[in-house]
C-alpha cells in the first residue's frame, strides 16, 4: 500500500470527507428545512410556491445526511456507536421530524382535501423538529456529552441557534427562487433570521471556549490567535455586508437575487471551519481521536477508491439538476 | 422486557416498514420506463396517461422509502453497535457503495423524472426515468449483497474477533446472493404487478375504463402471470441453497425435529418447542424429502441436530419461521391462481369480470404480506446468529436501557401504523379521483393541465 494511504493519512482523509458531507448536508437540507419552518408564516398558495422551490432538490439534499452518517459508521465505527448511543433520544425525535416532513411533501397535495391542511402542519412541525433536534445534538456534542444541567441548557440554546440559522438559509433561498410579494416577505424573514443567526453564532462562539479549557487554549494561545483572527473577522464582515445588502432588497433587477444565499452559505462554511478547528483531532470530544476510532486501512482504501470515482459524477449530475430547475421556481407539475 | 428482544422488535418494525416501499419502487421504476418507452414509440396518449398516474404512486412510495431508509441508517448504530465493530470492515464498504452508486443517482434524477417533463428534452426525461429505475435496482443489489453475506459469509478472515476482507469478489458473490437477489427482485415485480392490477381493477369497478386504465390493468396482470411461475422455481432453488448453507433454518421452515429419511411435508401443525414435537399435524408422506432431496427416502436434517449438549439452541425459534413460510407460499399459490385466471379471461374475452376485479382489489397488497412473510422466514431463520457462525445477535446489541427502547418503539409503531393507513387510503383516493379527471389544487404533484384526452367521462356514463 502506498505510504499516502497508510493508517496515518487515511483516517484524516475520511474525517475530511465526512466533514464535507456533513457541511453539504447542513447547507442543503438547511435551506429546505428552513423553507419548511417558514411555511408557518405563509398562506396555502404561498406554501405551494415555497414547496415548489425545494421539491426537486430535497431528496438529494437529505442523501448527504445518509452519506455523512454512513461515513461515520464505516470509517469510524467505534465513534459511531458512542455518539449514537449518547444521542439515542434526540436522534429518534429527529428521525420522527424528518419522516413527517418527507412524507408531507407528497401527502399535502395527494391526500383527501380535508386532510391536506394537517399535512401542511406536519411539514412545518417536522421541519422544526428536525432543525431543533439537530441543534440540540450539536450542543451536546460541543459539550462532550457531559452530564448536568449546564450541558442541556447549552444544547437548548444551540437548538434555537441552529433552527434560526436554518430559517435564515431558507429565507435567503426563497429570496433567490421567488419574486413579487413572496420575495418581499422572504426579504423581511431574511433580515429577522439574520439577526437571530448572528446572536446564535456569537453565543456559541463565546460559550464553547468557556466550557472547554482545551478549546480555549486552541483559540487564545498567542501565535494561534493571530492566524485565526480572519475567521471571526470575516464572519462579522459578512454579517454586516449582508445586512446592508438586504436593506436594498427586493430589487427590480433580479440578477443579484442569489447574493444573500451565497452569503449565508459562506457563513455556514466559516462557522463549520471554526468548529472543525476547535475539535480536531477529536471525533468524540475529549474521548476519541480520529485515529483511535478509524476502521482497518484495507476497507478504507476500498471505500476511498469508490468515492473518488463516484463523487465527481455526483457533483456533475447534482449541478445538472440545479441547472434544469434554475431561476425562479414555477409550479411543480408532473406533465 | 429483554432489551435485546426490544431492540430486535424495533429494528424489525422499522425494516419491515421500510421494505414495503422499495419493494414497490424497484419494479415500478421499470414499469414506468416501459410506459414511457411505449409512449415514445407509439405516441399513444394512453401510455403517457398511465405514466402520469403511476408516477404519482411512485413519488409517494419513494418518499416513504427515503424517510424510513434514513431511519434505518441510524438504527444500525443505535441498535447494533457491535455489528459495525465486528464486521464493519465488510459491511462498511458495501453500505458506502450503496449510498455512492445508488442513493444519489435515484434521488437526483427523481426530481427531473417527476417535475422535469417540460424542462428537459423528451429523451433526457426518458433517461432520467431509466436512471431512477437503475438506481433503485443497484440499491437493492448492494443491500442484498450485505444481507446475503450475513447469511452465508465468505471471503473474509477473523483476526481477534474482527472480520477482515480478503477477497471482495467472494464477499460480493457469496453463495446465497444470486438466489436471494433473484427472489427479491421477483418479489418486487409481483408486489408491483398486483398493486397495479388491484388499483386498476378498483378503477374498472368504478366504471373508469379508459384506455390508460385498461393498459395498466393488462400490464399488472401480465407481470403477475409471467413472474409467479418463475418465482416458484427460483424460490425452490433458494430453499435448496438454504438447505446447503443454513440447514437449521430449513428444519424450522418444515418443523422437522429429527434428522431422518422419508420426512413428510407438513402442511399444517402447531410446533411445540418445549416438548419438541408438532401438534395437529397434517402432512404428505415423504413430501419434504422429495422436495428437498428429490428422493422419497432422502435424509433431511432435523432441529434436534442443532442443540448443544448443554441444551443451548443453535436453531431459530420454530413457530414464527414455520408459519411465515406457509403464509408466503399460500399467497404465492393465490397469486398463481388469480393472475392466470384473470390473464386467461383477458386473453380470451379482452376484459375481466366483476368477481375477478374484486379479487384483484382484495389482492392489491398481497405482495407486501408475502414479502414480509418471506423476510421473516429468512431473518428469524438466521437466529441466533446475526452473521451466521461469526456474530450472534446478542453480541451486537447496544447498552441502551430497555425503557428508552420501549418508548421510542411505541413512537415508531404509532407513526408507522398512521403512515401505512394514510398511504393506502391516499392510493385509493388517487385511483378514485382518476374517474372524474379532476385535478387537485395547484401545486406539487398534481397534473392540473392533464385533462383526459379520451372521452373517459362518456365511457363512465355508458358503462
Amino acid at each position: 500500500m502506498p505510504a499516502l494511504l497508510d493508517g496515518q493519512t487515511l483516517p484524516l482523509i475520511f474525517a475530511a470527507l465526512m466533514g464535507i458531507a456533513i457541511l453539504a448536508y447542513v447547507i442543503l437540507d438547511g435551506y429546505d428545512l428552513g423553507v419548511g419552518m417558514l411555511m408557518a408564516l405563509a398562506d396555502r398558495q404561498e406554501r405551494d410556491r415555497m414547496v415548489a422551490t425545494i421539491g426537486p432538490f430535497w431528496d438529494a439534499n437529505e442523501t448527504w445526511l445518509v452519506l455523512g452518517i454512513g461515513l461515520l459508521l464505516v470509517a469510524f465505527p467505534t465513534a459511531h456507536g458512542m455518539v449514537l448511543q449518547a444521542l439515542y433520544l434526540p436522534v429518534a425525535l429527529m428521525l420522527l421530524g424528518l419522516t413527517l416532513r418527507g412524507v408531507a411533501f407528497e401527502f399535502r397535495v395527494k391526500a383527501q382535501e380535508q386532510y391536506q391542511r394537517w399535512w401542511d402542519w406536519a411539514f412545518v412541525g417536522g421541519s422544526a423538529l428536525s432543525a431543533l433536534t439537530q441543534g440540540y445534538m450539536l450542543g451536546l456534542y460541543i459539550m462532550g456529552f457531559q452530564e448536568g444541567w449546564l450541558t442541556h441548557a447549552f444544547a437548548i440554546g444551540a437548538a434555537a441557534g441552529l433552527a434560526a440559522a436554518y430559517g435564515f438559509m431558507g429565507a435567503t433561498w426563497l429570496v433567490g427562487k421567488t419574486d413579487g410579494d413572496l420575495q418581499a416577505r422572504a426579504v423581511r424573514w431574511t433580515r429577522l433570521t439574520l439577526v437571530a443567526t448572528a446572536i446564535g453564532m456569537v453565543a456559541v462562539s463565546l460559550a464553547t471556549p468557556l466550557v472547554s479549557p482545551r478549546i480555549f487554549e486552541r483559540w487564545f494561545s498567542f501565535p494561534n490567535m493571530i492566524g485565526l483572527m480572519p475567521i471571526p473577522l470575516m464572519t462579522a464582515a459578512l454579517f454586516v455586508a449582508l445586512w446592508v445588502f438586504l436593506r436594498r432588497m427586493p430589487r427590480l433587477d433580479h440578477s443579484l437575487d442569489f447574493v444573500p444565499f451565497m452569503g449565508a452559505m459562506s457563513l455556514f462554511v466559516l462557522g463549520f471551519l471554526g468548529l472543525a478547528y476547535s475539535f480536531y483531532p477529536y471525533i468524540v470530544p475529549e474521548k476519541l481521536t480520529i485515529w483511535q476510532a478509524a476502521s482497518s486501512p484495507e476497507s478504507l482504501v476500498i471505500i476511498l477508491m469508490g468515492a473518488l470515482v463516484v463523487l465527481p459524477f455526483i457533483a456533475c449530475y447534482t449541478a445538472f439538476s440545479y441547472y434544469v430547475f434554475r431561476g425562479k421556481a414555477t409550479e411543480l407539475r408532473y406533465d | 422486557m429483554d432489551p435485546i428482544l426490544l431492540a430486535r422488535i424495533q429494528f424489525g418494525a422499522n425494516i419491515s416498514f421500510h421494505i414495503l416501499f422499495p419493494t414497490i419502487t424497484i419494479a415500478l421504476g421499470w414499469v414506468l420506463l416501459l410506459f414511457k418507452v411505449m409512449f415514445n414509440r407509439t405516441g399513444e396518449d394512453k401510455w403517457m396517461n398511465a405514466y402520469r398516474f403511476w408516477v404519482k404512486v411512485f413519488a409517494l412510495s419513494f418518499a416513504l422509502g427515503v424517510v424510513s431508509g434514513i431511519t434505518m441508517s441510524f438504527q444500525f448504530g443505535t441498535n447494533w453497535p457491535g455489528f459495525m465493530e465486528r464486521v464493519g470492515n465488510i459491511a462498511g464498504p458495501l453500505l458506502a457503495y450503496e449510498v455512492l452508486t445508488a442513493f444519489f443517482l435515484e434521488a437526483t434524477f427523481l426530481g427531473i423524472m417527476l417535475f422535469g417533463f417540460r424542462k428537459v428534452p423528451n429523451w433526457v426525461h426518458t433517461l432520467a426515468t431509466f436512471l431512477v429505475a437503475f438506481g433503485t435496482t443497484m440499491s437493492a443489489f448492494w443491500i442484498l449483497v450485505l444481507n446475503s453475506w450475513m447469511h452465508t459469509p465468505a471471503g473474509h478472515e477473523m483476526r481477534d474477533g474482527v472480520a477482515f476482507a480478503i477477497d471482495w469478489v467472494a464477499i460480493i458473490f457469496n453463495p446465497s446472493l444470486p438466489y436471494r437477489l433473484a427472489h427479491m427482485l421477483l418479489a418486487s415485480g409481483l408486489t408491483c404487478g398486483f398493486l397495479i392490477a388491484g388499483l386498476s381493477a378498483w378503477r374498472w369497478l368504478k366504471h373508469d375504463r379508459g384506455p390508460d386504465v385498461m393498459i395498466a390493468l393488462r400490464t399488472g396482470i401480465t407481470i403477475g402471470a409471467l413472474l409467479i411461475p418463475v418465482q416458484i422455481i427460483v424460490g425452490d432453488m433458494h430453499g435448496l441453497n438454504t438447505l446447503k448453507h443454513q440447514p437449521a433454518k430449513v428444519a424450522a421452515m418444515e418443523a422437522n425435529w429429527e434428522t431422518r429419511g422419508n420426512v413428510p411435508l407438513v402442511l399444517f401443525a402447531i410446533p411445540n418447542e418445549r416438548e419438541r414435537r408438532n401438534a395437529l399435524e397434517i402432512a404428505i408422506p415423504n413430501g419434504a424429502s422429495l422436495i428437498l432431496k428429490h428422493d422419497p427416502a432422502g435424509i433431511v436434517p432435523g432441529l434436534n441436530e442443532f442443540v448443544r449438549a448443554d441444551g443451548t439452541r443453535l436453531h431459530p425459534p420454530v413457530a414464527p419461521v414455520f408459519y411465515a413460510f406457509r403464509i408466503m407460499v399460500g399467497i404465492g399459490m393465490l397469486m398463481l391462481l388469480l393472475s392466470w385466471a384473470s390473464g386467461w379471461r383477458l386473453w380470451r374475452r379482452g376484459d375481466i369480470t366483476a368477481p375477478l376485479a374484486w379479487l384483484l382489489v382484495g389482492m392489491t397488497f398481497s405482495g407486501w404480506v408475502a414479502t414480509l412473510a418471506g423476510w421473516y422466514v429468512t431473518e428469524i431463520g438466521r437466529q441466533p446468529w446475526l452473521v451466521t457462525g461469526v456474530l450472534t445477535t446478542a453480541e451486537a446489541a447496544s447498552k441502551v436501557p430497555a425503557g428508552m427502547i420501549a418508548s421510542t418503539l411505541a413512537m415508531y409503531l404509532a407513526i408507522y401504523v398512521a403512515l401505512i393507513a394514510a398511504y393506502i387510503s391516499v392510493l385509493f383516493h388517487l385511483a378514485g379521483k382518476g374517474l372524474k379527471g379532476v385535478a387537485g389544487p395547484a401545486g406539487l404533484g398534481v397534473s392540473k393541465g392533464g385533462a383526459p384526452v379520451h372521452p373517459r367521462g362518456a365511457t363512465a356514463r355508458n358503462g
